[in-house]
């Protein structure tokens, strides 16, 4: 409850509040990695049950994939330049890499749409067999997750140009910045244990 | 999806027609009561937007007894239907549903909450801390778990009760053979209070990890404080499990998914799989807090320091660890092969060795001790003989082959009520009597505290031995009636008579609590049992604010030493100063609020409706990063005054123990 501040450390870390913040938000990563870890459990036992309907050769357009994974990991790594800047207390380069990060998502987000528009097209919908259904699932899982983090990150962006840089808005950035880079995480998982695999397969 | 009116309310059973009636009146009772007293502000400041961990911690205890009250009602209708063979008073759908409800209830909004509830009350007293880590989170918690709880209750007047068995197994649970919308209440509901959980156990760890006082390492730590710490990661590690259980069951039955159904390639032991994944773990996410209490409650009564420290906290981490490798043992039968079952025998019975090591310190606090037999420690004694009951028949089901002979009887039934309620009820009753003076300043009657755990002990296990030999003889369990020529009918008879006199001992525990507000001494001690933990060394009930100054702790049972010694007790004007403190706010009553109205209208499969609240669910959000309430601060008048005000009548108090 204390509001002393220490001023030695990095802006997000000053208070004790904001420190058990970024604590709890490990915590909460720690909880999704057991969401995740789930769900893949869930495509492992599932993957092959294709009830007559396509396969994943049938449907996957690896160039497709490979556009979405660039744009994720580079998006993953201007969040990195974001907080960087953060910490040189650049508030203008902050921002302006933080809209980049968020250009690239919605990218990403964009691509992903037309992927499982594609997937309708050919008649692979979340309703035509076990394999689908639990592919749909993990990735609109892993889709809604960067739709959040997009909406929560812009609120964010508000609060700073309101604010400017502060303990507390430093703290959000922060934490987004995590949540930001987990994504990139669980996704790095998706193209090999879902795309990759199930192309070799 | 069109929207049935004609099947929106239950009909044709008068049970629930009294049940409507009689829910509508307590309902316009209680808003006219409040309108009456003009009690809405008060309500509404003091309580529903508070975010101050103790007044959390009674309102989770407060919905915990409703709850158990709600589930004991599903247990006696339960023991009156078996108590004589081809019973008619209930038909099977209904028997269907109330053993579904029953389970459910028990164990996710009864055990949860209570013992979320003692936490909360307790766990920032006994570190040393003037609330948890995110007190609005907690609030948020709360109320989350209500709306859950309110919305799987009202499943029985509206809409139906869920009817698959409080595990919900598929296929049996899927749309195929369920249509209704019952089990869309389990789906919902229980994916609404998991949230709640899970922030708790999030909550909870980093108040452990940093908000505990100087000194208090993490061996220096109350043995509840310790369990409370590892059942939050259980907590954090487990229940993500089943949020993903549950979102695909409600994909399976509202958008015709394949993950659980017979066609379409989906496998309904996943669902089994997934479920016992969350649901073993969550046996110990209730059982390790109990043991805590217990661990607490026997320490003061023998007045010793608790026996085997170090091989406690190692055996709560042993049992944590253990928790996540036996949920097999629930389906030994689905035909894994021998070597599967074998392993998961091996890991079940290897529980029973950190279980046993902690009784055994238990029993060695108690020897030599100068025991009082107050009402809390009678509920540890008890838990003693009873428990190791459930554990022995526990090490019997754990053996893969024998099973097979026990699987799905009332033996299994019979052991997981000897585990549960000694492991659990026992332990929340010990912790309400033994924390109760701590929350209000007054004490449950002593008398009437002993009437309470006679009637309800001999009830017990009057209402459950008598399942063991009915399982043993092939009773299965989760049938609503047997022939006569069974030979069942005289257990049956005396396990009903058994469940009667449980449910006198639970009348006698709420008219306790009636008569303790309405009698009780209210001029007591602040550590009215002579007791250990930090959280008796301040006022009862305690000040907002729960300490004028951090205490700070050298030794295990820090307060004991403190009394020994005569340090730390006083305190002195120059060591107050201000303190600061989180605002009370709307907003998690109105995230519960929200989420119970999308959810219950995703129960109906309303989808847009649902959808527009779900935009309300985001504006909270919203809210809620826009705000930068600060909090504010206690004047040092203020402490002062309230300061002086109990310290200065100590010792002109009722010690009740030494």
């Amino acid at each position: 409850m204390s509001a002393k501040v220490d001023t030695s450390l990095p802006l997000e870390y000053q208070t004790e509040q904001d420190r058990m913040n970024i604590l709890g938000f490990w915590v909460f990563l720690g909880a999704e990695i057991v969401l995740f870890a789930t769900l893949f459990g869930v495509y492992g036992v599932l993957y092959e049950r294709f009830a007559g309907g396509p396969t994943h050769q049938d449907i996957f357009v690896i160039k497709d994939v490979m556009i979405q994974t660039i744009l994720l990991l580079t998006s993953s790594f201007t969040m990195g330049i974001a907080i960087f800047e953060m910490r040189r207390h650049n508030l203008k380069g902050l921002i302006t890499w933080l809209v980049i990060t968020l250009a690239l998502g919605a990218g990403f987000l964009f691509m992903e749409i037309n992927e499982f528009i594609h997937y309708a097209h050919e008649g692979a919908t979340m309703q035509t067999s076990a394999f689908l259904s639990s592919l749909f699932v993990l990735l609109g899982t892993h889709g809604a997750h960067v739709t959040l983090g997009i909406g929560w990150a812009t609120m964010v962006i508000i609060q700073l140009v309101k604010r400017g840089l502060t303990p507390t808005t430093a703290r959000k950035t922060f934490i987004i910045g995590l949540y930001w880079h987990f994504l990139d995480v669980v996704w790095i998982f998706i193209f090999t244990f879902v795309y990759l695999k199930g192309l070799v397969a | 999806m069109g929207i049935k009116w004609d099947e929106f309310f239950i009909t044709g059973d008068p049970l629930i027609l009294g049940s409507q009636i009689a829910i509508l009146l307590t309902m316009i009772g209680a808003v006219a009561g409040i309108t009456y007293l003009k009690k809405w502000n008060y309500l509404w400041t003091e309580w529903l937007t508070t975010v101050d961990h103790k007044k959390i911690g009674i309102m989770y205890i407060i919905s915990a007894v409703l709850m158990f009250f709600r589930g004991g009602m599903d247990g006696l209708l339960m023991k009156a239907q078996t108590a004589r063979p081809e019973m008619e008073f209930l038909n099977s759908q209904h028997y269907n549903e109330i053993f579904t409800t029953h389970g459910v209830i028990m164990i996710l909004f009864m055990a949860m909450p209570f013992l979320i509830g003692l936490m909360n009350v307790v766990i920032p007293l006994q570190i040393g801390a003037r609330d948890v880590a995110f007190p609005q989170l907690n609030a948020l918690s709360f109320w989350l778990f209500f709306s859950g709880a309110m919305l799987f209750n009202i499943s029985f007047v509206i809409g139906g009760s869920p009817d698959a068995g409080w595990t919900s197994y598929f296929p049996l649970a899927g749309k195929e053979f369920s249509p209704g919308i019952g089990n869309n209440f389990y789906a919902v509901a229980l994916q609404i209070a998991g949230i709640g959980t899970l922030m708790t156990g999030i909550n909870f760890i980093v108040t452990i990890l940093k908000m505990r006082t100087k000194g208090m390492t993490l061996m220096k730590m109350p043995m509840f404080t310790w369990t409370t710490f590892v059942t939050s990661i259980l907590i954090v590690a487990a229940f993500p499990i089943f949020t993903v259980a549950l979102a695909l069951m409600t994909f399976d039955r509202l958008y015709g998914t394949h993950f659980f159904t017979v066609s379409g390639g989906g496998m309904d032991m996943l669902w089994a799989n997934l479920f016992w994944l969350w649901g073993h773990p969550e046996v110990y996410i209730v059982a390790l807090p109990a043991f805590g209490i217990f661990s607490e409650v026997i320490a003061t009564f023998s007045r010793k320091s608790l026996f085997g420290y170090k091989s406690m906290v190692f055996s709560i981490l042993g049992i944590a660890l253990l928790s996540m490798v036996v949920w097999v043992h629930h389906f030994y039968t689905m035909g894994s092969g021998p070597a599967v079952n074998s392993f998961f025998s091996i890991t079940t019975m290897a529980i029973a060795i950190p279980t046993g090591v902690k009784m055994f310190n238990w029993l060695f606090t108690m020897r030599k001790g100068r025991i009082k037999i107050t009402s809390a420690m009678l509920w540890a004694l008890a838990f003693v003989p009873c428990f190791v009951i459930g554990g022995v028949t526990g090490v019997m089901l754990a053996m893969g082959a024998a099973d097979y002979q026990y699987h799905n009887t009332l033996f299994l039934v019979a052991h997981f009520h000897y585990v549960l309620i000694p492991g659990v009820v026992f332990a929340v009753f010990a912790g309400l009597y033994y924390w109760w003076p701590k929350m209000f300043g007054f004490m449950l009657n002593e008398r009437l505290g002993k009437w309470h755990f006679w009637l309800f002990v001999i009830g017990f296990n009057v209402t459950f031995m008598p399942m063991f030999f009915l399982g043993l003889n092939g009773a299965v369990r989760r049938a609503y009636t047997y022939s006569a020529e069974s030979g069942f009918a005289p257990l049956f008879m005396l396990s009903a008579i058994g469940s009667i006199v449980l449910a006198a001992g639970f009348a006698v525990f709420c008219y306790n609590i009636y008569w303790s507000i309405r009698y009780a001494d209210r001029n007591i001690s602040s550590d009215p049992w002579d007791a250990r933990t930090l959280e008796w060394s301040t006022a009862s009930p305690v000040q907002f604010y729960n300490f004028a100054k951090l205490p700070e702790v050298k030794s295990l049972d820090p307060f004991w030493h403190m009394k020994k010694k005569n340090e730390g007790l006083t305190l002195y004007d120059s060591e107050i100063e201000e303190i600061h403190m989180p605002s009370n706010s709307w907003l998690p009553i109105y995230m519960g609020v929200i989420f119970g109205i999308a959810g219950f209208l995703l129960v109906f499969e309303w989808h847009i409706g649902s959808a527009v609240a779900a935009i309300g669910i985001f504006a909270g959000l919203i809210i809620r990063s826009f705000d930068y309430n600060e909090g504010f601060h206690v004047k040092k008048d203020e402490i002062h005054r309230i300061e002086n005000a109990w310290r200065k009548t100590e010792g002109e108090v009722h010690d009740h123990v030494s």
